[in-house]
């Protein structure tokens, strides 16, 4: 039965995960996160997982990494000051292809800046934050309600592609509550990473069959030993200086998230239709667009919204389209602008704008509103 | 029922951010929309404190209060911080122990001894945000009493029903005397 609760964000989010069969988290509580290892220390002990409280944020992560490892969906959650301590690790699980969830409720920085302060300063860390050409996924909910199905979308894309996906959320979405419909007996598409079936190349964990993009899993710890490297490694999951071979995982790496991402991406267009501006938002900032819009399409103004759901890898192709229809683009982020930087590097055909905050407060609708209103 | 735009403001400790979830229960409860937010600094105890929660029938879409149509204060400070910026529809509930500032233009203000009747008539300090709870819901008219109390009674801990029940009756009194 449907039921309407009232819930936080982060709270949702915890819930989401556990749906999508989260049974391990690891973390380091810091605000604006803290309501997510709260509740997960609560909930995975009744579903038969486990919580551990770690000694730092590095360690967190490497625990996670561990979990999934051994076949165990697993979860962390920071703010902006851990997120940058998990780097060096997701770049170990982006390397290894291992599949977790990293949330990142950003507040303001940079360092320890304003840690009950909403912020979207993140986004470029989330893609680039660890060294090394990878891929990621990234994902910012915009609602309590996409806390919770989005969450559960973050598990099923880490699992699908063997990749950790960043949950992008802020200080707005995650610390809201608002109402939302869950539905306890609700069938949801959970997807469960592919395995590699016995005696299948068992020998070569990194072996990726014709016409996948991701090596099947072989639990670590069962049958065979194989190796785990953050080194370049080969389909036996040795280490190697082979340059053919480095060139070969790392291309794959790329391309494993490039060649989907009509799978991967989701957006949200609002009166876009017939809009000479539209705004881009995402997270917590489309709440203020979302008023603004309509505020001004009550005044006859033609303007719309584009929400990228999926940030990274980044909607190009329907930004660029929606590009050719309008005349003005508006970027909105709680940040000095970046997600404006990938705009400017897709969109040719349109004049672009910009509205950013840096300060530690909320974007309102009548900023949005004045913006729009003052393109010529 | 137009959009409702409550801000709660007083010093962290004082239990502004719980009644604010209270009302937000209350409305869902009560087959409403609703957002709910809070900020607040640093500091558990101590710091100024703002929460806020929109009752609205329609779909809610920036969650935060920008034309507060109703302010608690229980401190001066966040009286005289937030009260002066209130425009003349706004309704303000402030403690009756706190000097209305001069200036302070509103559609109506209240001023009740929410703390003293916490302290004294129901016996426990802590109870005020439950009085203030109660007195804001009489006052604007949001949901009903019983819906109300159940959602009190889902955030407050086991064994402490009797002296929140005794809380939401004192507050009630208070905002039917006016």
């Amino acid at each position: 039965m449907k039921n309407k609760v009232l819930m936080q964000g982060n709270e949702a989010c915890v819930e989401g995960a556990i749906k999508a069969g989260m049974r391990f988290y690891a973390g380091y509580p810091i605000t604006p996160s803290t309501e997510i290892a709260e509740q997960s220390a609560v909930r995975l002990p009744q579903v038969g997982g486990h919580f551990i409280q770690m000694e730092d944020e590095i360690a967190s992560m490497a625990a996670i990494i561990g979990a999934s490892a051994v076949g165990t969906k697993s979860m962390t959650a920071t703010s902006g000051p851990g997120f940058s301590l998990k780097q060096e690790n997701i770049g170990y699980a982006c390397m290894t292809e291992i599949p977790c969830v990293i949330v990142d409720v950003q507040r303001a920085g940079p360092s320890t800046g304003l840690p009950t302060s909403p912020s979207q300063s993140d986004v470029m860390q989330a893609r680039w934050g660890t060294h090394g050409d990878h891929s990621i996924i990234a994902i910012s909910p915009s609602s309590v309600s996409e806390c919770y199905h989005l969450a559960i979308r973050a598990f099923n894309l880490a699992e699908k592609y063997r990749t950790p996906v960043i949950f992008l959320m802020d200080e707005i979405v995650g610390h809201l509550r608002e109402g939302i419909e869950i539905d306890d007996e609700e069938e949801v598409d959970i997807i469960e990473r592919k395995m590699k079936v016995c005696p299948e190349k068992l020998h070569l964990p990194y072996h990726v069959w014709e016409g996948e993009d991701v090596p099947r899993f072989h639990l670590t710890g069962y049958d065979i030993r194989y190796n785990i490297t953050g080194l370049a490694h080969g389909e036996d999951g040795f280490p190697t200086n082979n340059n053919e071979v480095a060139g070969k995982l790392v291309t794959r790496l790329m391309q494993k998230i490039e060649h989907n991402v009509d799978d991967i991406v989701q957006v949200e267009e609002k009166y876009c239709d017939d809009a000479e501006t539209i705004v881009v938002c995402y997270g917590g900032t489309a709440r203020s667009v979302m008023s603004a819009v309509d505020e001004l399409r009550a005044k006859g103004k033609k303007v719309g919204y584009f929400r990228p759901i999926t940030v990274w890898p980044f909607p190009e192709k329907q930004l660029l389209a929606l590009s050719k229809k309008v005349k003005n683009i508006i970027v909105a982020e709680h940040n000095y602008g970046q997600i404006l930087l990938e705009v400017q590097r897709i969109v040719k055909d349109c004049k672009i704008g910009f509205v950013g905050k840096v300060d530690g407060t909320v974007i309102t609708p009548s900023e949005i509103v004045k913006a729009v209103e003052e393109v010529k | 029922m137009s959009k409702m735009e409550i801000r709660l403001a007083g010093s962290g400790g004082q239990g502004v951010i719980l009644a604010t979830i209270i009302l937000a229960e209350a409305a869902i409860i009560a087959g409403k929309n609703t957002a709910q937010s809070q900020s607040y600094g640093p500091e558990a105890r101590g710091g100024m404190c703002k929460a806020e929660v929109i009752v609205s029938d329609e779909v809610i879409g920036f969650t935060k209060v920008t034309h507060p149509t109703f302010l608690l204060a229980l401190t001066q400070a966040s009286l005289d911080k937030f009260g002066l910026g209130v425009d003349e529809d706004c309704i303000v509930m402030a403690d009756s122990s706190l000097e209305i500032p001069a200036g302070l233009k509103a559609k109506k203000v209240y001023s009740l001894p929410i703390l003293e009747t916490a302290k004294t008539e129901v016996g426990k300090a802590f109870t005020a945000n439950i009085v203030a709870v109660a007195a804001i819901n009489e006052a604007l008219k949001l949901v009903s009493v019983s819906d109300l109390e159940e959602a009190v009674f889902r955030h407050i801990p086991k064994g402490t029903e009797e002296i929140n029940r005794k809380a939401l009756y004192a507050g009630e009194k208070l905002a039917k005397a006016i």
